[in-house]
């Protein structure tokens, strides 16, 4: 018996009839005629060594629910992890928006055929603009790591300087990066937080700082939640000594906290996963960086700038490429760094987010969430053994507590939690040893009184 | 009733044109978009007003200018703005050549928007995601045989990080064997600016090699530019002309007998799934583009997803950590003494790496070889009806075939007309669909690169070329509506000079109003 071929739905061409049409239509006896070019002693003998395929979509559905069952989402528990990916509430339009195949499937396409998507663009920009208080916000590059090494490069550029200063707490992971992407002609140091307060120790700061920094680097509030109260002190000081302000904020606090730039910081950078887009296992990033509009600062960004113009019809906006020349698309080695496909798509769900929010919503957000932090700081922290290092400062979506005094690690009442339905704080014990047993929770808006309450009962199960 | 005539020739497309306002402009005060959680009572009550009490040098002074709408107006805002772009799922998207436009299944879209990965958190206790953790290593696998490389890492967020990811691996390959002295990289013109561009942020000296009279990167010339510097060459094939250099392997063999590394960029790979393997021309390492060659949807630009493959000697140099598996479980291996690191948070762009290890399996071997095979004779069919094109040529490799794509040269056109491969590529816009020039410097004059990947038929791309075709003739008989294109886009011709101008560009809404003379108080500040 033949078996008559595959006909793959995805590939109109794999009918038969179609493909001998094709062929003949180009003069060609058979396919391998048009690999003529590739010598036989690079090629594949055999077949690729791959699963066997499930050519039905309802056998490929079944599949894929079978290995996604085996996942627990944050949906079927409580989950209090935050530390670089947070639990935002995503508004449905977010989704709408996101799923259009006009915008999903579409890539990278001239103003004229996809004016959609620049003028969506823009607006993300703009939004941000207002949110950051800076004229001038790239479209999204990777994510916060990418934004922080490459806003770190441009100040070094800027100020002809080799060295960098990051102060205060920034993720272990997000160093490892920006080390690695600031070699060979950049050096790192890195300046702890101050031990009491958690925030960048400014007497540290003071003593530290010379004319050899490009930049000082902070974050605000920082990986560990804490609130720098004072920022502008920091800034003076990177400024007295010729060093650019570097400054890393979580957009989603700058309803409540003032934003760099009001306090002097000459380039504003951070991640805008939490502006509408889900968790995504660490999928859902994207970088943001801003600065005022001086050229100086403008010609040193890699990544793409949507500007708006008019057209030749009255009434009518344009958008294109704002000082395209610097880019690498533009003169390759030559151009600022380098700029490929990055996150887009979470730039324009961004630009829904704020504008379903309003000025109304990035307040109440923001403090709402300053309220919850410091109810869960103040209730977890009362509970026996635990205690709160940073209690002091003021805390934003992260709170540190410390276990040390149950006498049980941070790993043995996560597993107790996860027993329990919880998804505990990030272990803070490899990356802080300062710190102790300690952990990161995160609380967002998504929580409730009663999640919190909740997590405060089971924690005190779990240490009694 | 009479019979409805017949379609005309080609499509009487107008793109959408709403003549929408910029956001901001539909801000009404006092609307709202969507309500946060309010804050229950008691807990408020317990704390007290936390933000009004942060000391003045942190506390916002008034809210960001953000505009105010209802929920329905910001929907409709964004539709329609989404009408006024063009996606693969309704346009004969050939034109964007280097990009492998191809359909994205919509099955694998719907099986990502799933809690059970939408909604998970990457930090979550290993016993918890071993579902995704599975796909991440499944797919590992298959990229290795479809690499024919040893060890896959998926964390970098699309092809250009893939190869940063791949430039470190090279630069700790070398530091860590102490040959400090390797401060060259090879590259060639027809590769994508992303290779020189992130050998020169890496600290490289860069090396650009340019084809020679048949388009092929030239030989003798690798041979002159290697020494003791050269830490790697980061080479395309097929190039984006679409021709398969037969002789890369020497080209390795020139690069390791001076002592570098070898780095495919596989970004234009669609063309030879399952017939030639980066490891079969004895490369150290590759990279693949998932949102390219492996089918998951573009985003505008993103999130995609880049896969680095190496071979075991630069395995104690992948980011960190490596999904693994002991047997019985998924886990994550962070015990990386050599790692580079980090190349982004957490380990990759989970939805597309699970859409990409969909596709994969709902094709196998045979399919994948079946989309090289389609989008190669789809690209040879395209390639004669377009040089059938008044003033159309493919430069190089006369008489070849090429694999999945092409660099053509409207030179003879424009010599004739005067009218430019840009201005081609405005006027498609008129017919609904994309058009690209190529990267940049125009190595090939007037160049325009068509990639008609597996996913469209012969109708497709007769339709396109009939586009073309168009185009052209009207380049010869009345160039003015080509020169004067779009006509039936959203916008017209867009007045450059602010782009450049450094007082007149605005690349956000507030700095449009401050240089236009229009700042209100609304405005900022």
């Amino acid at each position: 018996m033949t078996l008559r071929p595959v006909v793959y739905p995805y590939i109109p061409n794999s009918a038969p009839e179609a493909k001998a049409a094709m062929l003949a239509a180009i003069g060609a006896r058979s396919i391998d005629e048009l690999y003529a070019e590739i010598p036989d002693r690079l090629r594949l003998k055999g077949r690729l060594g791959l699963p066997a395929p499930l050519l039905s979509e309802a056998a490929l559905v079944r599949h894929m629910e079978g290995l996604l069952a085996r996942n627990t989402s944050t949906r079927e528990a409580l989950s209090f992890l935050g530390a670089g990916c947070y639990p935002h509430h995503v508004p449905a339009v977010c989704d709408e928006i996101n799923s259009r195949g006009e915008f999903l499937t579409a890539y990278a396409g001239e103003p004229y055929e996809d004016h959609g998507r620049f003028q969506a663009l823009f607006e993300y920009e703009s939004l941000m603009g207002e949110l950051l208080n800076m004229d001038v916000v790239n479209v999204p590059n990777y994510d916060g790591f990418q934004a922080a090494a490459t806003a770190l490069r441009m100040a070094a550029r800027i100020t002809g300087r080799t060295r960098v200063l990051i102060a205060g707490a920034v993720s272990a992971d997000k160093l490892s990066m920006v080390r690695d992407y600031l070699k060979p002609d950049l050096a790192v140091d890195v300046l702890p937080q101050a031990h009491k307060t958690g925030r960048v120790d400014v007497v540290a700061l003071e003593a530290t700082l010379s004319d050899a920094y490009a930049a000082v680097y902070f974050e605000n509030p920082s990986f560990l939640g804490v609130i720098e109260t004072e920022p502008a002190e920091l800034v003076v000081l990177a400024h007295r000594h010729g060093a650019l302000s570097v400054v890393a904020a979580d957009p989603l606090s700058l309803g409540v906290l003032k934003p760099p730039a009001d306090y002097g910081a000459d380039i504003a950078c951070g991640d805008i996963q939490g502006l509408g887009i889900h968790q995504w296992f660490g999928g859902g990033h994207g970088g943001y960086i801003a600065t005022h509009d001086d050229p100086v600062f403008v010609h040193e960004f890699p990544s793409r700038l949507f500007g708006v113009a008019p057209t030749a019809v009255p009434g009518e906006y344009g958008f294109g490429d704002v000082a395209y020349e610097r880019t690498s698309f533009a003169i390759r080695e030559e151009g600022k760094e380098w700029v490929g496909t990055a996150a887009a798509l979470w730039g324009i769900t961004a630009g829904v987010y704020l504008a379903l929010m309003g000025p109304q919503g990035m307040t109440e957000l923001g403090a709402g969430i300053l309220q919850r932090s410091r109810y869960a700081m103040g209730r977890l922290s009362a509970l026996p053994g635990v205690t709160a290092p940073f209690a002091t400062s003021t805390s934003f979506k992260e709170i540190v507590l410390n276990v040390d005094g149950t006498g049980k690690t941070v790993a043995e009442i996560n597993r107790a939690l996860l027993a329990r339905g919880i998804f505990g704080g990030k272990d803070l014990s490899a990356e802080f040893p300062e710190l102790g047993q300690s952990l990161l929770v995160c609380i967002t808006e998504v929580h409730t009184q009663g999640d919190i309450d909740r997590l405060v009962s089971a924690l005190a199960e779990v240490i009694a | 009733m009479n019979r409805v005539e017949p379609k005309p020739a080609l499509r009487r497309f107008h793109q959408a044109r709403w003549d929408e306002p910029i956001l901001f402009e539909l801000s009404q005060p006092g609307q709202r978009g969507v309500l946060p959680p309010e804050v229950e009572p008691a807990l408020s009550a317990a704390v007290g007003d936390v933000a009004g009490s942060l000391p003045a040098g942190i506390r916002r002074d008034a809210p960001p200018a953000l505009p105010e709408m209802a929920q329905l107006h910001v929907l409709r805002h964004y539709v329609r703005l989404s009408q006024e772009n063009l996606g693969v799922d309704f346009n004969i998207d050939v034109g964007q050549g280097t990009c492998t436009m191809k359909y994205s299944p919509k099955v694998n879209d719907q099986i990502a928007r799933s809690h059970k990965l939408a909604a998970l958190h990457p930090l979550q206790d290993e016993s918890t995601v071993q579902g995704i953790l599975a796909i991440i290593y499944k797919l590992q696998e298959m990229l290795k045989a479809i690499s024919g490389m040893d060890h896959v890492s998926l964390q970098p967020g699309a092809g250009s990080a893939a190869i940063w990811a791949n430039v470190s691996m090279i630069r700790a390959y070398h530091a860590a064997r102490g040959d400090t002295a390797r401060d060259e990289v090879i590259t060639t013109i027809f590769s994508h600016p992303s290779n020189a561009a992130c050998a020169k942020t890496a600290g490289y000296k860069v090396i650009t090699l340019y084809p020679d009279a048949d388009g092929y990167p030239d030989l003798d010339a690798l041979k002159a530019a290697v020494s003791e510097r050269t830490a790697a060459l980061l080479i395309t094939n097929p190039e984006d002309t679409g021709i398969f250099n037969p002789r890369i392997d020497e080209f390795v063999n020139v690069v390791h007998g001076a002592g570098g590394l070898c780095s495919y960029d596989q970004a234009n790979a669609n063309g030879i799934l399952g017939i030639t393997r980066a490891r079969d021309a004895g490369f150290d390492l590759c990279h693949f583009n998932l949102h390219k060659t492996f089918s998951t949807p573009h985003g505008c630009g993103g999130p995609a997803a880049g896969a680095s493959c190496v071979t075991d000697a630069l395995a104690p140099f992948l980011p960190r950590p490596v999904v693994a598996f002991d047997g019985q479980s998924f886990f994550l291996d962070d015990d990386r003494a050599q790692s580079i690191g980090k190349v982004r948070p957490f380990y990759g762009v989970a939805q597309n790496i699970l859409k990409a290890y969909a596709w994969i399996m709902s094709l196998g071997a045979d399919g994948l070889r079946e989309v090289a095979e389609i989008a190669v004779l789809n690209n040879n069919y395209l390639m004669q009806k377009v040089l059938e094109i008044r003033g159309a040529s493919a430069p190089y490799a006369k008489g070849k075939r090429r694999l999945e794509q092409v660099r053509y040269s409207w030179e003879q056109l424009s010599t004739d007309t005067g009218i430019h491969s840009e201005e081609i590529g405005y006027r498609a816009a008129d017919f609904g669909t994309h058009y690209w020039t190529s990267h940049h410097p125009y190595v090939v004059p007037e160049p325009m690169t068509l990639e008609p990947t597996e996913s469209y038929s012969q109708a497709d791309l007769d339709e396109y070329a009939a586009i073309l075709r168009q185009i052209a003739e009207e380049a010869y008989t009345q160039p003015e509506i080509v020169r004067t294109a779009p006509h039936n886009s959203t916008v017209h011709k867009t007045q450059p000079e602010p782009f450049d101008d450094p007082a007149q560009w605005a690349v956000t809404w507030r700095a449009y109003l401050r240089k236009t003379g229009q700042m209100k108080a609304a405005g900022g500040d």
